[in-house]
């Protein structure tokens, strides 16, 4: 049904022992520097994943840009403090220059030129944010409510009424008690799997409308550049439509403190070609049509007198 | 009544001139209890401080410990979160701002040349609300239910289903508030009203500046938590319906107020550790802080700008766009005054003559560290990529970089730099530069590998994670608990200074070029001090 996809590759590492000791963090600590950590994401595990909409990828150029500006400023001004703090040093006879003690013209250089740099990166980000707040004409709607703790997905589009419930997968659920015995890494997806994820078709617009049934929850998908927070009373809006060809799972998880088991209610999404998502639909149809046919009359129960 | 104005006359001395009246301090428990000396008020507030700094460390050793590995190991989920909550709740009102407030109680009446604080009895309640705030807040971890879980942001509807805890979380909240605001209202009449004749405004210190705008944040802000505060007490006790949409109300609400008391709160906690650094850099460069009014201004720019940003913790939860603009860019503007602080330090150092103290120690490292926590801070500021980075480890790694490396450090520079002052005696040296270097680098063990934890999609207040998150989760526990250990060698150092050490004069420094009255007074300066205004030229 579902073509492997780069997200699914080194999710899960089996590991020699569960308790790592004092060697072994060491040997980490060397090691992680080496070898990036592998993610459930299209991140490389220190970095944002660029992710497969349109939107998440241009949120990572703006990132990237943004990052970069950064590394530059801090190479000259960083360059500057390290210069002082060798060649400035009383311990090499240096004699401080006590005439220098203000400079109208230097506060306005360095004053105009990060506005200057402040505008270049706002412009970017002004446009993506445009983008992001477009609802217009999405081809698919999907009602997300947030519980404590999992997540209800409910199609709008159809009057058939698909929807159900998304919770954290039994071996996951198990694994995670404390002093479970159970070893993380032998769970696949430890803690991002879920029972039913939410299914929804590539290259379409597709429109989620998010709210709470209890406290504020947070619908978060790294590789769709989303997040938003769930709020009891009130809809918040937003869209993602996935580039075709990118099909695949994707793994999120709630960003908005929500209690006991905020950590564990992961949100999943699985993208199928429109194809097979219609092919998905009429599934679910003949599902529920089979749930709601009336049952044959059933024998009464030998404990009910007469 | 008479006994007792009998007794505030002998305390106070104003009136005598005489050295050995100047320095008699009462002796035993009411010299504390009832002290209304800046010098003692100042030490309780320090002390205070350093022992909250630990009690939230160690909740931070907890979370930690238990982010090592993949897997819960050592607490339950709900237990680890009321060890974020309370982590954050006793670092910010317990370490933090005690700290600076010690330090002012300390350092202002002696830079200004006032003999105390304008109102000394007000300045004893301040401090002593917050021991009795404190005992109601960590006394919830021993009632049922235990501590208050739902975060220091305390957003309903979840803050309302918080047990037995949460009338002492409220009335903790309220009493550390009125601390402050009283705290505050002394400041700024102390530094109105008791400066020597001939200290006009523009020749106050830096620091003294940075708390005199620091202290009018506080006034505008504090009654503002209250208000949000007081609002959770009667949602959850009175059936109001502020935060309950189902009566009218809106949790976005809570937010908004919160919120708008919690970004000046956050420049709260900073801006007098920019006036301790101006204070400390320009004295072991040996050249005097390079555009000190201009400096004046970015700290006020600083101050009015916190008050129009506090949208910017709001960006995710369906923000108009308007707004979203509007937030982003107040917020992209902050980095304007406080990149012209960093150019005026770095400026000041360039073309000075260095020396490497522990003070200057801490303030180098804080012009580095604090400049990292403002480059991810600006990048928070972007609302498209605030998309992926809200509510992850990345937003943990740049509040703890400004916080720990920025704040902390600049407070641990302070008391490097004054402690010979304070006590008489200089510390040892070898010790001092012991706890910089395993502080200095191991805080960035710590928090560093979080940027990359939050970049790659790990989301904060999680007890346990994917697996995929294992690497930089162990590297960041291991420099949590060197860093967590070597505090013990500050404690140590701070205690063998206070017991003796060698005779520190009066300028502490020698060779540095500290200015400031402090400096003309001896180490340790007498009981009262400034009893007669002195000449400033």
């Amino acid at each position: 049904m579902t073509a492997t996809s780069a997200s699914d590759i080194g999710t899960s590492r089996p590991r020699a022992s569960y308790m790592g000791g004092l060697p072994k963090a060491a040997g980490t600590l060397a090691a992680c520097v080496v070898s990036a950590a592998a993610s459930a994401n299209t991140s490389n595990g220190y970095n944002l994943p660029p992710g497969v909409t349109q939107i998440s990828q241009g949120i990572y150029a703006l990132h990237m840009e943004a990052f970069w500006i950064c590394v530059g400023i801090a190479v000259v001004v960083f360059g500057a403090m390290i210069y002082s703090l060798v060649k400035f040093r009383a311990s090499q006879g240096a004699v401080a220059d006590t005439t220098m003690l203000h400079s109208t013209k230097v506060e306005i250089i360095w004053t105009i030129v990060p506005v200057i740099i402040l505008v270049v990166m706002a412009v970017p980000a002004a446009e993506l944010i445009l983008k992001m707040e477009d609802m217009r004409n999405s081809d698919l709607s999907i009602r997300v409510t947030g519980y404590q703790w999992k997540w209800q997905y409910q199609y709008m589009n159809d009057e058939d009424g698909i929807g159900f419930f998304s919770t954290l997968k039994q071996d996951s659920n198990f694994a995670r008690e404390l002093h479970s015995g159970i070893d993380p890494n032998t769970v696949p997806n430890y803690l991002l799997d879920v029972d039913h994820p939410l299914v929804v078709p590539s290259g379409t617009k597709v429109r989620i409308i998010l709210t709470s049934a209890d406290v504020i929850h947070a619908w978060y998908v790294p590789d769709f550049g989303l997040k938003r927070s769930a709020i009891p009373g009130f809809i918040n809006e937003l869209w993602f439509k996935v580039e075709p060809g990118k099909e695949g799972i994707y793994r999120g998880q709630c960003a908005a403190l929500c209690g006991r088991d905020h950590g564990f209610m992961p949100v999943v999404v699985d993208v199928l070609t429109p194809d097979d998502f219609k092919k998905w639909v009429e599934q679910q149809k003949a599902a529920l049509k089979q749930a709601a046919a009336p049952e044959p009359a059933a024998p009464r129960s030998a404990q009910v007198l007469n | 009544m008479a006994q007792d104005l009998a007794h505030d006359a002998s305390q106070e001395h104003g009136l005598d001139a005489s050295h050995d009246h100047a320095d008699h301090a009462p002796t035993g428990i009411k010299r504390w209890l009832f002290s209304t000396n800046h010098k003692d008020i100042g030490t309780m507030y320090l002390v205070f401080s350093l022992i909250m700094f630990f009690i939230g460390g160690s909740m931070a050793m907890v979370i930690r410990a238990e982010l090592y590995e993949p897997g819960l190991q050592l607490v339950d989920p709900e237990r680890f979160n009321q060890m974020t909550t309370m982590h954050a709740l006793v670092m910010i009102f317990g370490a933090v701002m005690p700290a600076f407030v010690g330090l002012a109680n300390w350092m202002v009446p002696l830079q200004i040349g006032a003999p105390d604080m304008a109102l000394p009895r007000m300045n004893n309640l301040s401090f002593w609300l917050l021991p009795f705030a404190f005992t109601l807040l960590l006394g919830t971890f021993f009632m049922p239910g235990g501590a208050p879980a739902a975060g220091w942001t305390m957003y309903p509807p979840l803050v309302l289903q918080t047990g037995d805890a949460m009338p002492m979380l409220i009335f903790a909240v309220h009493l550390m508030g009125a601390s402050s605001i009283m705290g505050a209202i002394n400041i700024i009449v102390t530094m109105m009203n008791m400066r020597a004749p001939g200290m006009n405004l523009l020749k106050m210190p830096l620091f003294c500046w940075s708390w005199l705008i620091t202290a009018y944040l506080l006034i505008a802000v504090m009654p503002v938590l209250a208000g949000a505060v007081t609002m959770l007490l009667t949602d959850h006790f009175f059936g109001t319906s502020f935060f309950n949409a189902a009566g009218g109300g809106d949790p976005l609400m809570f937010e908004h107020v919160f919120w708008f008391f919690g970004h000046p709160e956050v420049y709260i906690m900073i801006l007098p550790a920019f006036g301790i650094i101006s204070e400390i850099l320009p004295t072991f460069a040996r050249k005097p802080l390079f555009g000190a009014t201009s400096m004046i201004y970015a700290i006020a720019s600083i101050a009015f700008l916190s008050f129009i940003v506090w949208g910017h913790h709001m960006f995710v939860d369906g923000m108009p766009m308007a707004a979203q603009l509007f937030f982003m860019m107040s917020t992209m503007l902050i980095a304007v005054p406080t990149g012209v602080k960093v150019f005026n330090w770095t400026a000041t150092l360039w073309r000075g003559s260095i020396s490497f103290e522990p003070p200057m120690l801490f303030a180098l490292a804080f012009l580095f560290l604090f400049s990292i926590g403002g480059f991810s801070g600006l990048m928070l500021a972007l609302v498209p990529v605030d998309f992926q980075y809200n509510n992850t480890y990345f937003v943990v790694a740049h509040f703890h970089y400004v916080l720990v490396p920025g704040a902390i450090f600049a407070i641990m520079g302070a008391v490097y730099y004054w402690l010979p002052k304070w006590t008489g005696h200089m510390y040892n040296m070898a010790l001092a530069k012991w706890h910089f270097w395993l502080s200095a680098i191991f805080v960035n063990v710590l928090f560093f590998p979080q940027h990359f934890l939050g970049l790659a999609g790990m989301p904060r207040r999680i007890p346990d994670y994917a697996v995929q998150f294992t690497d930089w989760n162990r590297v960041s526990s291991i420099g949590g608990f060197v860093f967590g250990a070597s505090q013990i060698l500050f404690v140590i150092l701070i205690v063998q200074c206070v017991r003796g050490g060698k005779r520190a004069s009066a300028a502490v420094w020698d060779g540095a070029l500290p200015t400031g009255l402090e400096w003309t007074l001896p180490s340790p300066p007498p009981f009262h001090t400034f009893t007669v205004a002195p000449e400033i030229k």
